[in-house]
């Protein structure tokens, strides 16, 4: 008989071992979905895993991976935070929007100046927004005993019509013959997050997202809030005993979250999509979440999943215009991934055993 | 000779790193009370899950009656006449007595029938019990009566009993002893487990010793002084504490009409609790589980917030400020709960030195943190008070519950508190280790700190404190000098026996 076993503490070589071990398992598995899909499966895991990074029209997809990855990074990132302390952030995604609107509102209101501090006041506003749009399930929570999961993400759907209502009206282009959406900032110098480096798809939110990364881990291992949000996680009447405020530890963790949500959203607006428009969000909010988990909520690891998801987005992009795979197959693929990374995870707490079991 | 009702032949089993029980051989005979002696992991535990069919011998041979004897589940253990009353109860707070019992049996009756057979029984044996009564509803000693009343329905030949009065007051100890003569003078044998000496000597015909999982001698306890069972138990000659002569200083804390609501349903609220504890002075609150203990450490560790005034420290208001704040003034606490309270479980000992450790060691500096530092920290305390572990890199989880006890009240100790308060700082503790410990609380009173102990080891209160009180629940008794107190006078400010009187034989 096969049973689980709880380690005595959890095992160091698994943790790092899983997320490997898990995109083997959704490479065997996707490849048998392709295949039953009547796809050559070797050639459909190769143009996902390899097309974008080495392939023919890689100098055009090696861009496109940091400038999906960065937005997903710096998402998770925040999320993490919240996830280690056991508080659920789920509407990154409203607070991603909310920092668009407010980043380049706070930009258009003083078109067509072409002042250098333009673009560092669109960005404090950005993450202005996304954070203010977080202190609403936060003090909801703290003050009411609300669930922050079900308010923030309902939140998503409010700042969806905050979306549409300001591309139609209050941001809408004076010169864009009555379409939705507001002026390009892509045209506009002093508001453009515009490639650091030509053709690289290095931007501002890349190096957001880096920074982000190496402030995540020097908070979580070398100060006293990062000690205790992974204590609060992990036993949170410890918490309490070692003089954790859970009330401080919600708002900074929500908080912290929406501004980076928030951020994301601007570079996003004022870079690659260079306008607010109705459909501006495509997810990376929901994504995040399990970018942040694909990371195993570690600032490092969420970097590597986050470029693993990025790829796995432009590769499968790929996979449907050159083989014709389904967009649903793909969807399938991704999350297969999560799925196949949470139950390897089991093997971090636990050693598989087989023979009888002892009741003790 | 007459052929004992159970005997154990070369017992052994062994399970992964660690052998529980090593060929261990002895006889139960009929009607007799037999006492299992063993310090916290001697296999006391294995060795009657063995006999109540929870766990099967790796090899060894048990007769029951001379008949061979392999129950394969506890089931047939019952059927054979063979019941158990565990330490820890299980039983529905929702339902009624009857019900519970009813939930146990393999054919319950009617409940009417039922509940007038509880009577009958419970009359008999001295252990009145209403069957309507809900569960939820009882005193810790009234629950383990529903338990034994279970047990005995089953009219079994032997009823084996693990650490059956760490939960009662002396007077419901009084009780069940004559409960248990009764069953004795009626035929039924009795496995008793404990580690209290003095009760064994008081009940038991007979003893055997585990230590390490072997029988390493057996005794007539009515015969055989505590201080010679207790060496047999552990080994070694006994380091009795010493209290060093000490003068009380001024009063360092001082709780004066505190009242608390219950923080849960399953809570106690805390009822005008007036206490003060002078610089030097150990301070014993003794009490049976569950009447405001937990509450009380929270309210002096600072988790609990209160009034300002209802909480002084040297005359200082300080029952608004939170634990850290309190460490910062020198009020250092060590819960009962090991795991997920006074350390989290999947963080290194290095990480849980820090969780207490950060303000009065130094391990911060403006909000950053010197694991350097906290690892010197971990590795004194796990030196100083003799932690077994292969480092502090290890989770906590990885220790014993014995081990990671010395190193929740190392930390503390080595801290240099003004005001410790543990609550149960010897519990699941071997006798060496726990005597070390009360002696680290009696040393820290001899350097003029105030210590509260929490427990509801009366002899560890009776062993240390100076002055003694009593929590019943949620009220604590006006303290008085430990010196002197009789057990009865104890029993007393407990609550007593809950209202109920002495078996009539």
């Amino acid at each position: 008989m096969i049973r689980l076993e709880k380690r005595p503490q959890p095992s160091r070589a698994w943790s790092m071992a899983t997320p490997l071990v898990a995109v083997i398992a959704t490479m065997i598995v996707g490849g048998l979905l392709f295949a039953a899909l009547g796809k050559p499966p070797v050639e459909a895991i190769r143009t996902i895993f390899w097309e974008p990074l080495f392939g023919e029209f890689s100098f055009y997809y090696r861009p496109q991976l940091l400038v999906k990855g960065a937005p997903l990074v710096l998402i998770a990132i925040g999320l993490s935070l919240g996830f280690r302390a056991g508080i659920w952030n789920i509407g990154a995604e409203g607070q991603y929007i909310m920092g668009a609107i407010f980043g380049a509102g706070a930009g258009l209101a003083f078109y067509p100046s072409d002042s250098f501090l333009i673009f560092p006041f669109m960005v404090i506003a950005g993450a202005f927004g996304g954070w203010i749009w977080a202190m609403i399930p936060a003090v909801l929570k703290t003050r009411f005993g609300t669930n922050e999961i079900l308010v923030s993400l309902m939140l998503v759907y409010v700042a969806e019509q905050f979306l549409a209502s300001v591309s139609l009206g209050l941001l809408k282009n004076p010169e864009g013959f009555g379409f939705p959406g507001s002026r390009n900032l892509q045209s506009w110098d002093a508001a453009h997050n515009a490639e650091l480096i030509a053709g690289t798809g290095m931007h501002w939110g890349v190096v957001a997202a880096l920074i982000a990364v190496i402030f995540a881990y020097v908070l979580l291992n070398r100060h006293m809030t990062g000690y205790h949000i992974r204590l609060t996680g992990e036993a949170p009447r410890a918490a309490k005993f070692a003089g954790v405020n859970p009330t401080r530890l919600v708002l900074f963790c929500l908080g912290t979250s929406g501004a980076l949500a928030g951020l994301a959203g601007l570079f996003e607006v004022s870079g690659p999509s260079g306008q607010i428009s109705i459909d501006f969000n495509v997810g990376y909010g929901f994504t995040a979440i399990i970018v942040a988990f694909l990371g195993r909520l570690h600032p490092v690891g969420i970097l590597l999943a986050g470029g693993l998801m990025a790829l796995t987005y432009i590769g499968g992009d790929i996979a449907q215009s050159n083989l014709q795979l389904p967009a649903a197959a793909i969807q399938v693929f991704q999350g297969m991934l999560l799925f196949f990374l949470l139950a390897f995870d089991l093997l971090t707490n636990f050693r598989i055993a087989i023979g009888k079991p002892e009741v003790a | 000779m007459t052929v004992p009702l159970l005997s154990l032949q070369g017992l052994t089993k062994a399970y992964p790193g660690v052998v529980a029980n090593d060929t261990v051989s002895f006889d139960i005979g009929e009607g007799e009370v037999h006492a299992l002696l063993g310090e916290n992991g001697a296999g006391k535990s294995t060795l009657v899950k063995m006999i109540y069919g929870l766990v099967k011998p790796d090899s060894g041979k048990m007769l029951l009656r001379g008949q061979p004897y392999e129950p394969a589940e506890p089931r047939q253990a019952r059927a054979d006449g063979i019941a158990m009353v565990f330490q820890h109860f299980s039983l529905f707070d929702a339902l009624n007595v009857a019900e519970n019992i009813a939930l146990g049996m393999e054919n319950p009756p009617e409940m009417r029938d039922l509940a007038a057979r509880i009577r009958e029984v419970s009359e008999t044996y001295g252990l009145p019990l209403d069957p309507y009564r809900t569960v939820g509803d009882l005193s810790a000693g009234e629950r383990q009566r529903v338990e034994i009343i279970r047990c005995l329905l089953q009219d079994p030949k032997l009823l084996i009993m693990d650490e059956p009065t760490s939960v009662l007051t002396p007077q419901e100890v009084e009780i069940l002893f004559k409960t248990l003569q009764k069953l004795q003078s009626e035929g039924t044998s009795i496995l008793y487990i404990s580690h209290k000496l003095e009760e064994i000597r008081t009940l038991c015909d007979h003893a055997t010793i585990l230590r390490l999982g072997k029988n390493v001698g057996e005794c007539i306890p009515s015969e055989t002084s505590a201080r010679d069972m207790a060496e047999m138990m552990v080994g070694s000659t006994l380091q009795t504490p010493e209290r060093g002569s000490r003068e009380f200083g001024e009063i360092a804390m001082d709780i004066s009409g505190l009242s608390v609501p219950a923080p849960s349903a399953f809570g106690t609220a805390l009822k005008n609790v007036h206490l003060t504890v002078r610089k030097g002075e150990i301070l014993g609150i003794g009490g049976v589980a569950g009447n405001g203990q937990d509450e009380l450490l929270g309210v002096l560790s600072g988790e609990t917030l209160t009034e300002p005034d209802a909480v002084k420290l040297h005359g200082q208001p300080i029952g608004k400020l939170g634990p850290t704040a309190r460490r910062k003034l020198g009020v250092l606490a060590a819960p009962e709960e090991r795991l997920g309270h006074a350390a989290a479980p999947d963080m290194s000992l290095t990480e849980n030195a820090m969780l207490t450790g950060s303000v009065r060691e130094g391990l911060e500096k403006n909000g950053f943190l010197d694991w350097g530092a906290t690892k010197d920290f971990a590795e004194r305390i796990i030196k100083a008070f003799d932690v077994r572990t292969p480092g502090p890199g290890n989770a906590a989880r990885s220790l014993s519950g014995g081990n990671l006890q010395k190193f929740v009240i190392g930390r503390e100790v080595l801290q240099d508190p003004d005001v410790l308060v543990v609550n149960q700082p010897t519990w699941g503790v071997d006798a060496a280790a726990a005597a070390s410990i009360r002696q680290s609380l009696l040393d820290l009173a001899t350097k003029g700190a105030a210590v509260i102990c929490i427990s509801q080891d009366l002899d560890e209160l009776m062993e240390i404190s100076d002055s003694f009180a009593a929590l019943n629940e949620g009220r604590l008794s006006a303290p008085r000098e430990a010196a002197g107190l009789t057990v009865n006078e104890i029993g007393l400010m407990m609550g007593g026996a809950h209202g109920m009187e002495v078996a009539h034989v």
